[in-house]
């Protein structure tokens, strides 16, 4: 029987807040020791109270106004009770009844758009590491500034649900409430996946794939989960409704608990936080301060970038950044250096770490425009940016540096062509060309670029050729 | 208050009141006393005072901390099992501004473990004696500070106000007790209660030692979002005209003593010109049952964050992990404080959260609201504080809900987040303390301070 899959994703972000949510405690536990960025509120000390974290709402108000979301004026906490050691509290500091992000959509790259339910500010975990005998705790990711963003079971598709994750990394790296790295749990997904019968109006039993923290891996488990379920129902079976893990390795989901012995969290209004109040002017402030979105690249680029081309670009903000500082004329002579760079080079990523000045583009585009470099070699100074002892330097020394630049001097060229014609070897294809063998000009200007060591410009040499040998 | 200067020195202050505690041992007033430091601590002023250099308005004063407050010295145990052990890094935001004033502790009182309870009976260090009658209750939950204060040990003594816990054993032992509104004072550093009717408050045996204690610990603190902004000193003198009472608290279930002391009162109040208006406030009937919702759900979060793992008290034994928390958390807590576990986890469960917990949330507004009503008829209520005067120790410990409706005319201020002054007001024709409480609307702490002394019969 044919199935149609329905899914919803919740996603959690943790933001790049200098503080903690609660804390004025360090938030960059990247590469610091274990329990090193933690307070006696992090670490529940007895009688410590949460203080707000004034940053985080900023931050979540780019992160609602990225997926064209309302912003409540009216939000609070809730406490969420559960015991496990990474919850030093015993509950999590979360937004149950009243969120500060309403109701929006993120629209795919496809045109496809996905409703967004709501999204909440609250605290992150702690991190458990177990050995056979003992645990060891990290609290230093907790309460991390976390929005979790819960879409509507909008989609249909493995391939939508990978779309969607990306495009809402995208939005949160655009935004800038994020780092973004994915391998370190800046993001993590949970999918619902169900799936019901072509032409049912009811949605099955739905199954939650929990902490996925790649695209890949969010597509590869929706995937697994459909025919997981659809071979259950083609066999007359039932799904039950529970919670799976993702085992990247076997590329399968194992069960971990079903939803009969689920957790009661015994939400309450949390009374150390009053509720946050924002006014219209504030939100219009500070929603003002949303840097451009993908959709504002694509409308900015599109037609003058390649679609294609223009897709793997996004998923580069700072390089989009970049691009768009560069003059409009110069844009896809840039964009096609990029890319080039993106698709071809080992370790890509580790070359957008650090990018060129936009005046180095420019300068590197209009070299290029002049003829004073050629495709080849403007793409070496382009590679050569990237050296960290080039940082900043004028586009024109690294060339220069690297022996490159164009001859354009027609004295100079003369010259060097005269020393060509001069040579016996030349002899035979210069009495050819005379004799009407056009094709032999190539061979001549060859040898002239061989002479001037890669640096004169062919265009120019033909010319001075043809003139010497009319 | 006895404040060091030349002629009487800090030193002196402070030995003279570790000697009285030392003398009141078999009160079992205190949890620790801090006879190591307290000493240095005395020097360090009295030299300042040789030197001529300026001293805190507090300099040199002895006082007692309820053992919820945090500061390193000493255990801070909430009188609990469960947190033996535990010596805080962090000093509280009230001890540190007393301390700021030359203020000295000498000792951290007994309390209700976690402030659970009217008697003091319900701490793991056994009941403090009332200071009138050993063979009755101190009150509670604060109770060893009272009795620190009326047996003249210290000058002053904090306690915590969240259902009653200061002004209960205030009027238990002859002394003032002040709950002042929620907000007034910064509850960073204190063992939570309940998180929404937690309040900090001070024992005094005078009306002008609360007002210079009120003036140093109120005001904002940016580790206590909850806090209000600093208008304590800011206050206006009121002129108050109209003092409220109570009809649905004028009944038999009332010790004859305590509704005859109010009624003295009224008359004293009259003869000095003010007016005395009944007032119905029907919805305080309910205001126990919304507490004794509101309350434990708040509690048993609270109560969370004790599981062994990170200080105090861990079971030793346990196998894995939902062993450890159960063990600890059964042989560390008291049974009262479990009894309030399982009351706040209840009410929280889903399916009775919309009948209890929302339920109690709707009633409380309405109880705010009945307090908002009845401040426009009149300036001040005075009430009783509680139905009986100091009852014996052991009486009611085995009927929670006898000890819960001790606790009738005071939970409904903690509810509504309104000041509440704890007076004396004579004694039982046995010789016990009776107390009354004046109560005002919210912000008008020092009002109320001031209108206490109208009150005094010598006035």
């Amino acid at each position: 029987m044919k199935y149609i899959p329905t899914i919803g994703i919740e996603c959690h972000v943790q933001l790049s807040t200098k503080t903690k949510l609660f804390s004025e405690v360090d938030n960059d536990a990247r590469g610091k020791e274990p329990n090193s960025c933690v307070s006696p509120v992090d670490y529940a000390l007895p009688g410590m109270l949460p203080r707000l974290n004034g940053a985080a709402i900023r931050y979540a108000i780019l992160a609602g106004r990225a997926m064209n979301c309302e912003i409540n004026a009216f939000s609070r906490f809730d406490r969420k009770h559960y015991f496990y050691p990474d919850s030093p509290k015993g509950y999590q500091i979360t937004q149950f009844y009243q969120p500060i992000i309403g109701a929006g959509y993120v629209e795919l790259p496809s045109g496809t758009k996905i409703r967004i339910n709501h999204a909440h500010l609250e605290g992150d975990a702690g991190k458990l590491t177990h050995f056979d005998s003992y645990s060891l705790v990290d609290l230093n990711r907790v309460d991390t500034p976390l929005i979790e963003i819960v879409s509507e079971p909008d989609i249909h598709s493995a391939h939508d649900a990978h779309d969607y994750c990306k495009e809402l990394w995208r939005l949160m790296c655009y935004a800038g409430v994020t780092y973004g790295d994915l391998y370190n749990g800046n993001m993590r997904f949970d999918v619902n996946v169900s799936i019901a019968p072509e032409g049912s109006s009811e949605l099955g039993t739905r199954a939650e794939v929990k902490n996925l923290n790649s695209f890949r891996s969010v597509e590869r488990a929706v995937e697994y989960e459909i025919s997981r379920q659809s071979k259950i129902l083609d066999d007359g079976g039932r799904v039950i409704q529970e919670t799976l893990g993702w085992n990247d390795a076997s590329g399968k989901t194992t069960g971990q608990r079903s939803k009969e012995e689920a957790k009661d969290y015994r939400y309450m209004p949390e009374p150390d936080l009053p509720p946050i109040n924002l006014s219209a002017e504030f939100v219009a402030e500070e929603s003002a301060k949303l840097p451009m979105m993908p959709k504002d690249y694509r409308e900015k680029f599109g037609g003058v970038i390649k679609d294609d081309i223009l897709e793997i670009l996004l998923d580069y903000p700072a390089l989009m950044v970049k691009l768009g500082e560069v003059d409009n004329k110069y844009t896809v002579l840039i964009s096609n250096l990029f890319a080039s760079v993106l698709l071809a080079e080992e370790k890509s990523a580790e070359y957008l770490n650090d990018l060129p000045i936009a005046k180095q583009l420019a300068d590197l585009a209009e070299m290029n425009e002049k003829k004073e470099l050629s495709s080849t070699a403007t793409k070496e100074v382009f590679l050569k940016m990237f050296d960290p002892q080039m940082k900043g330097k004028d586009a024109k020394v690294i060339a220069k540096e690297l022996g490159v630049m164009q001859e354009n001097d027609l004295g100079a060229l003369e010259t060097i062509v005269d020393t060509v014609l001069a040579k016996p070897e030349t002899k035979k294809a210069q009495d050819d060309f005379r004799n009407g063998e056009e094709k032999v000009i190539g061979f001549l200007v060859g040898q002239v670029m061989k002479e001037s060591h890669g640096k004169a410009n062919p265009s120019a040499v033909q010319e001075i050729l043809r003139k010497k040998l009319s | 208050m006895k404040i060091a200067n030349s002629k009487v020195s800090a030193v002196r202050l402070v030995e003279d009141a570790l000697k009285k505690a030392h003398d009141f041992e078999d009160y079992n007033i205190f949890t620790f006393l801090n006879d190591e430091v307290v000493l240095k601590k005395a020097r360090e002023i009295d030299e300042k005072i040789a030197r001529g250099e300026k001293v805190g308005k507090l300099a040199g004063v002895p006082y007692a901390l309820k053992d919820n407050f945090l500061s390193p010295d000493g255990e801070t145990t909430a009188s609990a099992h469960i947190l033996q052990g535990f010596t805080s890094p962090v000093t509280a935001t009230a001890v540190t501004k007393l301390e700021e004033e030359g203020a000295i502790m000498i000792g951290r009182t007994n309390l209700d473990a976690f402030a659970h309870g009217s008697s003091t009976e319900n701490s793991y260090f056994g009941p403090t004696l009332n200071s009138h009658d050993r063979e009755r209750v101190a009150g509670g939950s604060s109770g060893g500070s009272a009795v620190a204060v009326a047996l003249g040990i210290v000058e002053f003594a904090t306690g915590t106000d969240t259902g009653g816990s200061i002004r209960q054993p205030a009027s238990f032992n002859g002394v003032y007790g002040l709950k002042p509104t929620y907000g007034c004072i910064s509850r960073y550093g204190v063992v939570a209660m309940a998180s929404s009717t937690d309040c900090i408050g001070f024992f005094t045996k005078s009306t002008e030692d609360m007002d210079l204690l009120m003036s140093i610990a109120s005001g904002k603190d940016s580790k206590d979002l909850t806090t209000l902004d600093d208008y304590y000193n800011n206050n206006e003198t009121k002129k108050v005209k109209k003092i409220g009472v109570i009809k649905e608290f004028d009944n038999e279930s009332v010790d004859k003593n305590i509704r005859d002391a109010l009624k003295k009162k009224c008359e004293l109040l009259k003869s000095r010109g003010y007016e005395i208006v009944e007032l119905d406030m029907p919805a305080l009937k309910y205001a126990l049952a919304a507490y004794y919702i509101i309350v434990p759900a708040e509690i048993a979060s609270n109560l969370s964050r004790y599981d062994g793992v990170r200080y105090g008290f861990r079971s030793e034994n346990s196998k894995g992990l939902n062993e450890l928390y159960a063990n600890t958390r059964d042989e560390g807590f008291m049974p009262e404080n479990k009894r309030r576990i399982m009351i706040g986890n209840f009410v929280l469960s889903s399916g009775f959260y919309d009948a209890y917990f929302l339920k109690a949330a709707k009633v409380r507004t309405l109880i705010v609201k009945e307090y908002e009503e009845a401040f426009s008829k009149c300036d001040f209520i005075l009430t009783p504080v509680s139905p009986n005067p100091a009852f014996k120790l052991g009486e009611k410990v085995d009927d929670p809900v006898a000890m819960y409706l001790e606790d009738l005319m005071s939970v409904s201020l903690n509810l509504a987040g309104v000041p509440g002054l704890a007076i004396p007001a004579g004694k039982t024709a046995s010789g016990l303390p009776i107390g009354l409480q004046i109560v005002g609307p919210r912000r008008s702490d020092k009002n109320l301070i001031e209108f206490a002394n109208v009150l005094k019969e010598e006035a």
